[in-house]
């Protein structure tokens, strides 16, 4: 198990279980997930199809709900919030990158990156000047214009990566951040990912099944049939 | 803002089937505004009619005539200011395909009562000096091309012959909404024709029209005239112009009903394009709507998203329809003159197409919405890629 201080930990994740309704059927996804995440931490969790590693990382982002257990992240006990609650926290605190980049086509990157700030108070100029930043920091100041149609996929991704770190959030969840996107652009968004850890010091949770991509993480968590395998913590990748 | 910026970039984002959308939204609210347009100029007649003016028939059927004597009693009555009287002629002008209303009337006193016929004062002397002289609308004497001293030949149905007239004035009407396709000529012509021809028909009319000095007592003058004449030989029946239009239109419901439900019908069957539109323009965008929730966004700003979309194509269409239905209402107006004089668009056609296309937008929003809303983020999610 990671070693972290208590003071530190920044995902508390306890006894967490989660099962799906196939029909009359229960699939068991998740058996007594329990770990923790420090703040700053880049983590790689890893796993065979089925293992249920995007279940973790959706119930860590909030977007999906345990059936037993709990999880803390930062002070909030995500488990115990309403729907609406859990969409507020969501946009405070949780910047999402996905396989398939997932931006809105009818928006132009700039309006990609500036939309999750129209649900803060920031006056339309802020929101613009940290968009533009934002666009900046994963140099796309020059696609600000453009549609996501119009850019390859390792662009689209870097477009993903300004919207989720627009609004400062708490983590960073991406699942399969890499898995569309061809070697070299893989690597550019991996070394976005790392910087981002590094220099600006994002806590990053990432689903992979990439060995390469789990290799620039700190941390690697292997699921197997939705049970933590907790003998490889420290990634010896 | 950024909302309003999606709501309307998705409306237009395939531009074929939103194109094909507007475009069976904007005919089928032609279509109906039309047939609005046919069943509110078949109500013309009644919605024009005087609320001062009175028709009095034979109490057995209007095909009875009524004595010219009972003129002078019902002007006695309390509350009438002027009487006047025709028959329905039932000419036909060459062929029977030139149909026009036609009758003879006392003139006098006849376009007295119809203030919304208006005469040049020369030419209604002319008329009224000339014992063969006709007045028509300028709508009729347009379309046969007549001008003021032509001679004009109707072929009695009724009072069969060949009758000769000379057009002495031609009215135009009061407002848009008067009817200006009727033949008027003098009720004395006929009748000396008649006394020589077949005596017995003579000094009969058709109906009677009373002009009264106030709306409120119609009922209380209807009812003096008929007990006037009661246990006569001709007792009469005496109502308002608009309940005795209204009994005209009566006879016709089942078609007027008709039309109507086809004008439903037109606008279910658009509803269900619509919807079709909506159910498959929402499924593409389940991984849109699943991100937007994911980011934080509410089931409120989804509800706009569908909602709003919708009402963009749905308005659009509305409006091209609404702005063709004025020259289609024009064209066929013009080629069913005919048949309804009266062929305008009305403002309550146009509140009707409003109220329709947004009960359309409304309702095929409804499930898409629902669907938008309760797919957890995880399954919209996942049907991406």
């Amino acid at each position: 198990m990671i070693v972290t201080e208590k003071n530190n930990t920044i995902v508390e994740i306890k006894n967490v279980y989660k099962c799906y309704h196939r029909e009359s059927l229960i699939v068991p996804v998740l058996h007594d997930i329990t770990f923790d995440i420090a703040e700053g931490e880049f983590l790689a969790l890893m796993g065979p199809s089925g293992s249920g590693k995007t279940t973790l990382l959706n119930l860590l982002a909030g977007i999906d709900k345990v059936d037993e257990g709990t999880i803390r992240i930062g002070d909030v006990d995500i488990t115990t919030l309403s729907e609406t609650e859990l969409a507020h926290w969501r946009a405070n605190h949780v910047g999402f990158i996905f396989q398939f980049y997932n931006l809105i086509p009818v928006l132009k990157a700039i309006e990609n990156v500036e939309l999750p700030l129209h649900l803060t108070s920031l006056p339309k100029k802020e929101r613009r000047e940290h968009a533009e930043m934002a666009l900046k920091m994963v140099g796309l100041a020059h696609r600000m214009d453009h549609y996501p149609g119009e850019m390859s996929g390792g662009e689209q991704q870097r477009v993903a990566i300004a919207r989720a770190i627009v609004t400062d959030p708490t983590i960073l969840v991406a699942d399969e951040p890499t898995g569309d996107l061809d070697r070299v652009s893989a690597e550019e968004i991996l070394s976005m990912l790392e910087r981002l850890n590094a220099e600006m010091g994002k806590t990053i949770i990432m689903v992979t099944h990439d060995p390469r991509a789990a290799q620039r993480a700190k941390v690697l968590r292997h699921l197997d049939k939705g049970y933590l395998n907790d003998d490889d913590s420290q990634n010896p990748l | 803002m950024m909302i309003l910026k999606i709501l309307f970039r998705n409306a237009f984002h395939n531009k074929l089937r939103s194109s094909l959308t507007i475009l069976g939204i904007a005919v089928a609210i032609l279509a109906f505004g039309l047939l609005r347009t046919v069943i509110s100029s078949w109500y013309s007649g009644v919605e024009a009619a005087s609320t001062t003016r009175l028709v009095t028939r034979n109490a057995i059927s209007i095909i009875f005539p009524l004595p010219i004597s009972y003129q002078e009693k019902i002007r006695q009555i309390a509350g009438v200011k002027t009487v006047s009287y025709g028959n329905w002629f039932g000419g036909v002008y060459i062929e029977e395909k030139n149909f026009f209303p036609n009758f003879c009337v006392e003139p006098k006193t006849y376009f007295q009562l119809y203030p919304e016929f208006v005469l040049d004062p020369l030419q209604e002397k002319a008329f009224l000096a000339d014992r063969k002289g006709f007045v028509t609308g300028r709508k009729l004497a347009s379309r046969f091309g007549w001008k003021i001293g032509d001679k004009v030949t109707l072929k009695g149905t009724i009072y069969i012959g060949n009758w000769d007239f000379v057009l002495r004035a031609i009215y135009h009407g009061r407002d848009e909404t008067v009817d200006e396709t009727q033949f008027f000529f003098h009720w004395n012509y006929l009748n000396e024709v008649i006394k020589k021809r077949s005596p017995d028909w003579a000094d009969k009319v058709g109906f009677y029209m009373t002009g009264i000095s106030r709306p409120d007592i119609a009922p209380d003058v209807a009812l003096a005239i008929d007990n006037a004449f009661k246990n006569s030989l001709a007792e009469t029946l005496t109502e308002t112009e608009k309940a005795f239009n209204q009994g005209f239109i009566a006879m016709s419901g089942a078609i007027v009903t008709a039309i109507q439900m086809i004008s439903f019908v037109v606008i279910f069957i658009i509803m269900a394009v619509v919807a079709n539109t909506m159910a498959m323009t929402t499924r593409e965008r389940t991984g849109d709507y699943s991100i937007m929730k994911t980011l934080g966004f509410g089931a409120k700003d989804i509800t706009i998203l569908i909602f709003g979309e919708s009402l963009v194509i749905t308005a659009t269409g509305c409006i091209i329809g609404i702005i063709l239905t004025f020259p289609a209402a024009k064209a066929f107006g013009h080629s069913l003159a005919n048949y309804f004089p009266v062929f305008l668009v009305s403002a309550k056609t146009i509140y009707y197409d409003i109220v329709a296309a947004f009960l359309i937008a409304v309702l095929a929003a409804i499930i898409p919405t629902r669907h938008a809303i309760r797919i957890r983020i995880a399954d919209g999610l996942r049907r991406i890629g």
